[in-house]
């Protein structure tokens, strides 16, 4: 209620980064943090239309789900969640080092998330050869015949319900992949101008946002993660 | 508080229109009030766009057979309308036009809080428009402008993808849009100018803004899938693969039912400030209209599958659903109940936005009302896709929606242009869209409660009366919406120049010169006083509001 | 508020200790997927799931410590909201007795 009546304007004047329609510098930076939060929110949003229908049919077809679950490769899955959680640490780590003024360390941390980013792409990458190669992409070419699961019993399973499962499987990932090649290009040019000497402890607002929407994607695979590949293994 | 009265009449200051000439100083502005013109040009060419569709429905419905076009034709026409209509006039234009040239005055603030965001919103809704004219003029879509699978998925044989991409790209323009009003609402208000302070037109903005970031993304999500499926032939609606054609319906209205808001709510907002200044009085109630309008947005999300009562959701959900969808009742009835309070006692005058706030009040309640009969399963179950539901939204849309825009653009016409529009041609315009409105809609009400089915280029002949009235009804209201479009047109050139304040309105807007300078206010001002303080601003005549 | 809004930031050390709560988690979750929990596998998943996504949210997004509540009140209008998506579609699907 209060936060729009700081009127001292003088010591700012001279800040490259205000720009001329904030009275200063905290009221940009707060301005710019509750929209990236609000983005945030329809990012939730977004991805919550497909984390519904995939809840709607795997109660509804909850055989099929499970064995198309099963021919995840859950150690793909593990790593790339470990590799995610520690970009998110160095990106973490990258804001502290802005918040510091330690530009090299903070381009750093930047190049090390942007490869890790392209770590987790890659095991995508592999993981989507496996499934063309086992015919687990939907379309013509679909075929699911491993209605077995680890333990050797049979499930009874109508191919057409698994293949629902791995068009869930290849949108939500997909999408999230999408949002991940994104998040790559906006640190490699956050990298680039850090590297210029861009961010300043007084002003590094457009590290933080980022940082902020790689944290929410991170967030989205933590749940991915046990839904595609874990919860299905005994059932 | 004193009345601020800038004389007009003083040497030619730099406004926020005569600041740069050239086609750049407009197309790449970040000025919040040019943006908020160039949506006022581009929502116009699509509402005479969608308009136009609108007169083929009517003119192909005048006889019983099929004479103007046949079944394939009449379903692209209807569709075409309706998703014009929808996408690329309803939902941007109170917020997108209004509200862009309007939030940053009322609340005190030189522009909105990410001026290239506003760009850019802009620039996303001109590149959906013109791939949507694209996909008009190569073939078009004959789904209806909801998208119903498995049709658009596997049936039709039209640019269903196209169609699909531009609402997607509009919706990620509304984002932006509700995002910066969010973001401007809560950080740049003027000092002193408190919540409970704040005008209902920026309440309205701001509840609109909300509906804005929580259901637009579904939607865009949701036809992500449609035209995924459609073009890989994944099954995710499709019954054929597996898939529920209703998850779709499901999907589509968590954000269109909300939708419905964003067009209305910001409407309503207009209408707040309109009862108020005509009636010289504070509203009655403000807290209470204020928050009924976050109550809207978020009861809103509650009741979206009153739309599929008959498309085969459980019955216990439909109960819950039908229950939910009364609640929504209460904040509107809020409204209307204390804009009429709020005309008790007051000095009322007839200038032409209140003539449009009146309309307003009448329309939509009877749009409202209607809406509680479709709530109620047994009704609903009768009326569904008859014309008592077209006749129904378009009292809320077209005699509410419309009319709290074309009020609100004739109030703030000369904050906008400088110049007052033509009295007596406002008046009769606003008398013929009136007229109009109902001869073309009541009659449907009547059609679609004794059966004429929705959607269809051809009806028994026992139709034909209604049917003719309905169609001349809407030849009233195309003179209605003509007039207003040639009138002020004129007066930008002609128009009698205006005051700061013509209409001796309360509000910061008011404050500043006509048209405002770039910034909006030569100095930031600072906020002592309580929205509507009409009972502190002096009495002047406001039957002939002009000035000079 | 233009003085005290930056002191969110937490030590290296501590940033690293989430980041190996967060392993840890993981780790957790797929050894458990392994062991036959009949309905509690997916609950247990999804409550780890729920725990780390907390972590994220409060300490690397720095929404604990935050100088306003606002920030916190997005993320959770948020959630509630795909709360709202998710439990009255549910209301729908779990309800149907022609299924």
């Amino acid at each position: 209620m209060h936060d729009s009546q700081t009127t001292t304007v003088e010591h700012e004047a001279h800040n490259p980064a205000l720009l001329h329609h904030f009275a200063d510098a905290q009221q940009q930076k707060n301005a710019a943090s509750l929209g990236m939060w609000l983005f945030l929110v329809t990012e939730i949003m977004f991805f919550g239309g497909m984390f519904c229908a995939y809840l709607v049919y795997r109660l509804a077809h909850f055989n099929a789900f499970a064995a198309g679950s099963q021919q995840l490769s859950i150690w793909m899955g593990a790593t790339n969640t470990a590799v995610l959680i520690v970009s998110s640490v160095t990106v973490v780590l990258a804001v502290k080092a802005a918040e510091a003024g330690k530009r090299k360390l903070l381009v750093g941390y930047l190049v090390v998330t942007v490869l890790l980013g392209m770590t987790f792409l890659t095991v995508k990458g592999f993981e989507y050869r496996e499934k063309f190669e086992k015919h687990h992409v939907p379309g013509p070419t679909f075929k699911f015949t491993d209605t077995f699961d680890d333990n050797g019993k049979q499930i009874p399973v109508n191919p057409k319900e698994a293949q629902l499962f791995f068009s869930l499987y290849f949108v939500m990932t997909g999408m999230h992949a999408l949002h991940m090649i994104i998040g790559c290009g906006l640190f490699s040019v956050l990298a680039v101008l850090a590297w210029k000497g861009h961010y300043t402890p007084g002003y590094f607002t457009p590290i933080e946002n980022a940082g902020l929407y790689w944290h929410l994607v991170d967030i989205i695979w933590i749940y991915l993660f046990p839904l595609l590949y874990l919860i299905s293994r005994h059932s | 508080m004193a009345s601020i009265g800038i004389p007009a009449n003083q040497a030619p200051k730099t406004n926020y229109l005569n600041n740069g000439h050239s086609l750049k100083s407009w197309l790449l502005t970040t000025d919040h009030k040019r943006i908020a013109l160039l949506y006022l040009i581009s929502v116009t060419v699509f509402f005479f766009l969608g308009g136009f569709f609108a007169m083929l429905i009517r003119l192909e419905l005048l006889t019983p057979q099929g004479d103007l076009m046949q079944a394939d034709t009449y379903n692209k026409v209807f569709t075409m309308h309706g998703m014009i209509m929808v996408f690329f006039f309803l939902i941007p234009v109170v917020p997108a036009v209004l509200g862009n040239f309007l939030v940053p005055l009322m609340i005190g603030a030189k522009d909105l809080a990410f001026p290239r965001i506003n760009l850019l919103s802009w620039y996303l809704y001109i590149t959906a428009g013109v791939l949507f004219l694209h996909c008009m003029l190569t073939g078009g879509v004959d789904t209806g402008w909801t998208f119903y699978t498995p049709y658009s998925t596997a049936g039709s044989n039209t640019n269903v993808v196209e169609a699909g991409i531009s609402v997607f790209i509009a919706g990620f323009s509304s984002i932006f849009t509700g995002l910066n009003f969010i973001v401007t609402i809560h950080r740049m208000r003027a000092p002193g100018l408190t919540w409970d302070r704040l005008p209902l037109f920026i309440w309205a903005n701001y509840a609109t803004s909300l509906i804005m970031i929580l259901g637009t993304p579904v939607i865009a999500i949701t036809v992500v899938l449609v035209a995924v499926e459609r073009l890989f032939h994944l099954g995710i609606f499709d019954p054929r693969l597996g898939g529920d054609p209703l998850l779709f319906q499901h999907l589509f209205w968590f954000y269109s039912h909300p939708a419905v808001y964003i067009m209305i709510l910001p409407s309503m907002g207009v209408v707040s400030e309109l009862v108020a200044c005509f009636a010289r009085k504070r509203i009655f109630g403000y807290k209470f209209v204020a928050l009924s309008s976050i109550a809207i947005a978020v009861f809103g999300f509650l009741v979206w599958a009153h739309h599929m009562f008959v498309a085969g959701i459980s019955l216990y959900a439909a109960m819950i659903f039908s229950f939910l969808s009364f609640s929504v009742g209460v904040p509107s009835a809020v409204k209307v109940f204390n804009w009429t309070a709020t005309l008790y006692k007051g000095s009322i005058s007839y200038a032409t936005p209140m003539l449009y706030a009146f309309g307003f009040i009448g329309l939509f309640t009877i749009g409202g009302l209607t809406g509680l009969m479709l709530a109620t399963i047994g009704i609903d179950v009768h009326v569904t896709d008859t014309y008592f539901v077209v006749a129904h939204f378009h009292y809320v849309m077209v005699g509410g929606v419309l009319m709290g825009y074309l009020g609100g653009l004739h109030f703030w016409w000369p904050k906008i242009s400088g110049r007052m529009y033509p009295e007596g041609w406002a008046k009769l315009s606003a008398l013929l869209v009136f007229v109009g409105f109902n001869l073309t809609f009541f009659p449907q009400f009547i059609l679609g409660y004794v059966g004429m089915p929705r959607r269809y280029w051809q009806y028994p002949p026992e139709f034909q009366v209604l049917n003719v009235l309905s169609t001349a009804g809407a030849s009233v209201l195309a003179v209605g919406y003509l007039l207003p479009m040639i009138y002020l047109f004129w007066s930008l050139r002609y128009g009698p120049i205006a005051d700061a304040n013509p209409w001796n309105a309360a509000g910061l807007e008011w404050k500043t010169t006509s048209p405002p300078p770039t910034f909006n206010f030569d100095e930031t001002p600072v906020v002592t006083w309580e929205a509507y303080n009409y009972d502190e601003i002096p009495q002047k005549e406001l039957e002939a509001p002009v000035a000079r | 508020m233009s003085e005290n809004a930056e002191h969110t930031s937490h030590s290296q050390g501590f940033y690293i200790a989430i980041g190996i709560g967060l392993l840890v988690g993981t780790a957790t979750t797929v050894g458990a997927a392994f062991v036959n929990l009949g309905p509690f596998n997916p609950i247990i998943a999804l409550l780890i799931a729920t725990i780390k996504a907390t972590l994220v949210v409060l300490f690397f997004m720095h929404v604990k410590g935050a100088s306003e509540k606002l920030t916190g009140a997005v993320v959770v209008s948020g959630f509630f909201f795909l709360a709202i998506l998710l439990t009255l579609s549910l209301a729908d699907y779990l309800t149907r007795s022609w299924r």
